[in-house]
């Protein structure tokens, strides 16, 4: 039996780095590991002690390209500790927040990072030459998504508005209006953005996936719902970390999420929530969803760029929808008295789901944290994924393999900088 | 080969978040992206080219040994070297750990602390080597990195403020937070950059472009403190995206250390 390693020191396109290690034996895998080799930060320690109204802007620096979902998820994790109850409005205006960083992640992981692998360009700026119109296309979108997140958040990294109870300051009727017309542009934009990579050509290639997202009776997941799973469970968000565990797995120092009871990986994001949620997609997205003729639920990760497509419609739909009967809630921030407690939250970053608990004490000060981002709750399955995918994968050519594996593990838009729960992962071999 | 200059982007200890400013300048990316030769970006091309580089731009701070070896290499690797961001210039909020037990933080986030391999402390890059152009903000502003890349190609210095937030809310015409609503706000000791944003969504400014040039902050703590401000709640405002940058660090240093010796 021949023994072959094959080693990819360092992925490309993808937030945060990484390596891939695999070890064959003959034709058999015998190993394989996404290395994370992203230092740690100690984010869940350093937040202890802190005011918890600093909590949210501590947190957004876990992650520079989805900050508002580390902030959605602190904000009502905190105002269920301290028995805050926000408006309709006000939650209403954090859709549109987070809509606003759906739109700059997928339409950054869409365009510059995914789509050049299914056309054979080492970056969007190389694919640029080739494709100009649908760069531009891709790339005015996610400006978009910025220009929102300015407007509502200050800033498009790490913005500043976002607060325990609301918002610092509502945005003026006028400031959102004036968005309109370029969100009615980027709707179509995203249409064209869904055919154009319905058009790719995709691997014949399914997994056995548990697929995991929110899920909410009246909305497309985002702020809020109970845990829902493809094997028809629907989990209270309190209920998570009694369903779903992280783990030490032999041979391996990653820590893995899975499912508490049966051991079994999972998966999160884009292909999760439309496939488990998709009859509560905005119409446009359901249209679009069945001139494409594609069956979900999907189990194919390549088509995951297909869900993100969907949901950049379902999302510029829900963004001008609020924007047109937008009128500034009033207080913009519900006030609140401090009060000794521990609660959970969840919402849908643009990467999967993403799970915040806290202990806050009678003065205002964190006691305790814990994050479970969703690059560390897929990366078990991405690993498994992976094994599956090798036969696929494997030629005698070392960078067309090295690069072709390299595809799949960017299909997930893994987020490596999210490294509150990665491991440094030592190569061992003997 | 190209004789366009060489573009690097390394990150270490970070968020991502001030490089994905190069990759959110929309209207400027496919511009610089025509300027220079982009040799090393990992998060945005698959194409990887060895050094030398003559640009190099450093996100994230040193919390490894393994990183404080890589950045000696870059360093050799590289012409003109600029670190970008809150994390390079100053160590970053994971720089908090600098004033804790680092081995108590690991254990209480890893189940298995033995697989950790982490410094004790957080630093800055200009603590390892000689950097020859810090961009500051926790994240950096777009305008000013693209300022600072053209302004090298160009062979100027790049024209960045270092003057107070103060100065930039006067300009735009927002009224005093501190002044009108009593908010902490550190404004007045924190480098202008990020267009004073926060006092006009009705907050304080929290430094995230750390200290501003010759910052007056044993004044602006006695403010804080003489309003009714816990020291301890004015020692955290200093210590977090920027908390050991040499002035806020020496600041937050002293004003614990008078607490110590009181009680």
């Amino acid at each position: 039996m021949t023994e072959r390693t094959i080693k990819v020191t360092a992925l490309t396109r993808v937030e945060g780095e990484g390596g891939l290690y695999i070890k064959m034996q003959g034709d058999a895998v015998e190993d394989i590991r996404l290395e994370i080799y992203e230092p740690p930060r100690l984010f869940e320690a350093l937040l202890r002690g802190r005011a918890l109204e600093e909590v949210p802007d501590i947190t957004a620096r876990i992650c520079g390209i989805c900050p508002v979902a580390y902030q959605m998820s602190s904000v009502h994790a905190l105002e269920a500790a301290l028995d805050v109850t926000i408006t309709p409005e006000i939650r209403q205006l954090r859709r549109l927040l987070y809509c606003g960083e759906w739109i700059e992640s997928h339409a950054l992981h869409v365009y510059l990072l995914n789509a050049p692998d299914f056309l054979g360009f080492e970056s969007g700026l190389e694919m640029a030459e080739q494709f100009p119109d649908e760069v531009n296309r891709g790339l005015r979108m996610k400006k978009h998504g910025n220009q929102l997140l300015e407007v509502l958040g200050g800033r498009a990294i790490h913005p500043i508005n976002v607060a325990v109870g609301g918002f610092y300051r509502a945005p003026r009727r006028d400031n959102l209006q004036t968005l309109i017309a370029d969100f009615e542009w980027g709707l179509e934009a995203a249409i064209e953005t869904t055919r154009w990579v319905a058009g790719f050509n995709y691997p014949d290639f399914t997994c056995d996936y548990q697929l995991v997202s929110l899920s909410h009776d009246e909305e497309y997941p985002m702020n809020e719902g109970r845990i829902a799973t493809s094997i028809g469970e629907s989990i209270a968000v309190a209920d998570y970390e009694s369903e779903f565990e992280e783990r030490h797995v032999e041979h391996s120092t990653a820590l893995h999420s899975l499912r508490k009871k049966t051991g079994e990986t999972y998966l999160t994001g884009p292909l999760a929530r439309v496939s488990l949620n998709f009859d509560r997609l905005s119409s446009t997205a359901r249209a679009i969803a069945a001139e494409i003729d594609m069956a979900w639920p999907c189990f194919n990760p390549f088509q995951s760029i297909i869900a993100r497509g969907l949901e950049l419609i379902h999302v510029y739909e829900e963004a001008l929808d609020i924007m047109r009967d937008y009128s500034p809630p009033r207080p913009p921030r519900i006030e609140y008295s401090y009060q000794a407690g521990e609660s959970c939250a969840a919402t849908e970053a643009p990467r999967g789901l993403l799970y915040h608990r806290y202990v806050v004490d009678a003065d205002g000060k964190v006691g305790d944290a814990t994050i479970i981002p969703p690059t560390s709750q897929n990366q078990a399955q991405i690993e498994s994924d992976l094994r599956d995918w090798v036969p696929y994968a494997l030629s005698d050519d070392e960078a067309a393999t090295s690069r072709r594996l390299e595809n799949l593990v960017r299909c997930y838009d893994p987020c490596i900088s999210c490294s509150t729960h990665f491991l440094k992962v030592k190569i061992e071999r003997t | 080969m190209s004789s366009k200059p060489t573009l690097g982007v390394f990150k270490f200890a970070s968020c991502d978040g001030c490089q994905l400013s190069l990759l959110a300048a929309e209207d400027h990316l496919l511009g610089v992206a025509a300027e220079v030769e982009i040799a090393y970006f990992l998060e945005a091309t698959s194409h990887i080219q060895p050094g030398p580089y003559d640009i190099a731009l450093i996100e994230g701070s040193i919390i490894t040994s393994h990183d404080a070896e890589r950045i000696q290499q870059i360093r050799r690797d590289s012409k003109f070297l600029i670190t970008i961001g809150a994390c390079a210039t100053s160590g970053g909020i994971q720089a908090l750990r600098n004033w804790a037990d680092c081995n108590e933080f690991v254990r209480s986030v890893y189940a298995t602390p033995d697989y950790i391999s982490t410094l004790a402390t957080s630093t800055a890059i200009a603590d390892h080597v000689q950097v020859d152009f810090e961009l500051r903000g926790c994240p950096i502003n777009q305008y000013q990195l693209i300022e600072v890349i053209q302004s090298v190609l160009a062979g100027r210095r790049p024209r960045t403020p270092v003057h107070s937030v103060c100065l930039d809310c006067k300009r735009r015409g927002t009224v005093c937070v501190m002044v009108a609503q009593g908010t902490t706000c550190l404004g007045p000791v924190t480098q202008a950059g990020c267009g004073a944003i926060c006092p006009t969504y009705n907050r304080g400014c929290y430094g995230c472009y750390g200290p501003a040039a010759q910052p007056n902050l044993v004044s602006l703590t006695g403010q804080f403190e003489s309003s009714g401000v816990p020291r301890e709640q004015v020692v955290d405002s200093l210590r977090n995206f920027n908390g050991y940058a040499p002035e806020f660090r020496a600041e937050s240093e002293r004003l614990e250390a008078s607490r110590e010796s009181t009680t």
